[in-house]
């Protein structure tokens, strides 16, 4: 494997829960994004997953870009106070330019904290 | 998740077992579905985990009100007969998308480590090494040499086998030789139906890379048909 190609898997699905192993092993707090539920044309499927570490960096995605900065909010939070949270995205009209999916989909995310 | 969770999670995915992850939505608890044991906090009844078995089986994720299923499988195969050119841009498009990749090829000079490196190989014949090979319902399996000899037989245990992809490149005409050579070795019409030939979805592909892109749809997309 080309060493081009071996950055490209950091972003597969494969590596998202290796890279959230490889931060906590650092010592790092680390949260887990799941997609678990969506309705209408969502971006991603059910399964897909964003790991998200204190610092705010993320591998992997629950959407096409739309409502990952929104998670990395939450899933502050949910590192804060250790209580994991399910979180539903859809297209809002106050809230739709920032957090909103374009597609008019919705997505319900599960937000853990990795003990 | 809990790092226990994480860690055995992770050696699974390392073993090339299929696992399902099943969670609890509302109390965070969690266990780790296996084809037959369990490992984790969270208790299921033998219907979740029945349920949970065949959501694996059909690699599916799925949530059944507060419980959430996630599968997760070793990854998809394709195995490429023939290390061709078109091979190269093939592999990193199929690795891209998800799948491993190996390239079987006994002429020494093409599969060779300068020219596909890092990539598994085997000089073995084609039947063969296939033969060697666990030919799931997960695997793809193409034949890119033209030559009857090396293309033919790996057909013909390709046919044998759980494969979910079949393709054969070669024109129309090369294709429909294939087919009578196939027929004459006694293989009936519809197992010989289930080869993709000439390869890939029509898109007009020209060089190497755009064949490969063909190619790699065409996987794609009997993939999500048979799901």
């Amino acid at each position: 494997m080309k060493e081009s190609e071996k950055e490209n898997n950091m972003y597969s699905h494969d590596d998202v829960l290796e890279c959230a192993a490889k931060w906590r092993q650092e010592g790092k707090q680390v949260a887990i994004a799941t997609v678990v539920s969506t309705w209408g044309s969502s971006p991603r499927p059910v399964g897909s997953q964003l790991a998200i570490d204190i610092d705010g960096n993320m591998v992997g995605s629950v959407s096409g870009g739309c409502i990952e900065g929104a998670v990395v909010h939450d899933a502050k939070q949910v590192m804060a106070d250790r209580n994991p949270k399910l979180i539903k995205f859809g297209v809002s009209d106050e809230m739709a330019w920032e957090v909103g999916l374009a597609c008019g989909g919705e997505v319900e995310v599960y937000v853990e904290q990795v003990e | 998740m809990q790092s226990k969770i994480l860690k055995e999670l992770l050696s699974a995915r390392e073993k090339k077992l299929s696992v399902a992850l099943v969670s609890d939505l509302s109390t965070g608890r969690q266990a780790l579905v296996y084809k037959d044991s369990v490992f984790g906090d969270l208790k299921l009844q033998e219907e979740m985990l029945n349920h949970a078995r065949d959501n694996l089986i059909h690699d599916r994720s799925k949530r059944v009100d507060q419980i959430f299923i996630q599968s997760f499988n070793p990854p998809k195969r394709l195995i490429i007969i023939g290390a061709v050119h078109i091979a190269q841009p093939l592999i990193d498009i199929a690795s891209t998308t998800g799948f491993s990749t190996m390239v079987i090829d006994p002429r020494g000079a093409f599969a060779t480590s300068s020219r596909f490196p890092g990539i598994e190989l085997s000089e073995e014949w084609p039947d063969e090494a296939l033969k060697k090979l666990q030919i799931d319902n997960r695997t793809a399996i193409v034949t890119l040499t033209h030559d009857p000899k090396l293309d033919d037989p790996a057909l013909q245990v390709a046919l044998e086998s759980d494969a979910f992809y079949i393709g054969s490149l070669g024109s129309k005409k090369t294709h429909a030789k294939r087919i009578d050579r196939l027929t004459e070795a006694g293989i009936s019409t519809n197992k010989i139906e289930k080869i993709h030939g000439p390869i890939g979805l029509p898109i007009g592909a020209k060089t190497p890379a755009e064949i490969a892109i063909s190619i790699m749809a065409q996987i794609t997309q009997t993939l999500h048909k048979s799901t």
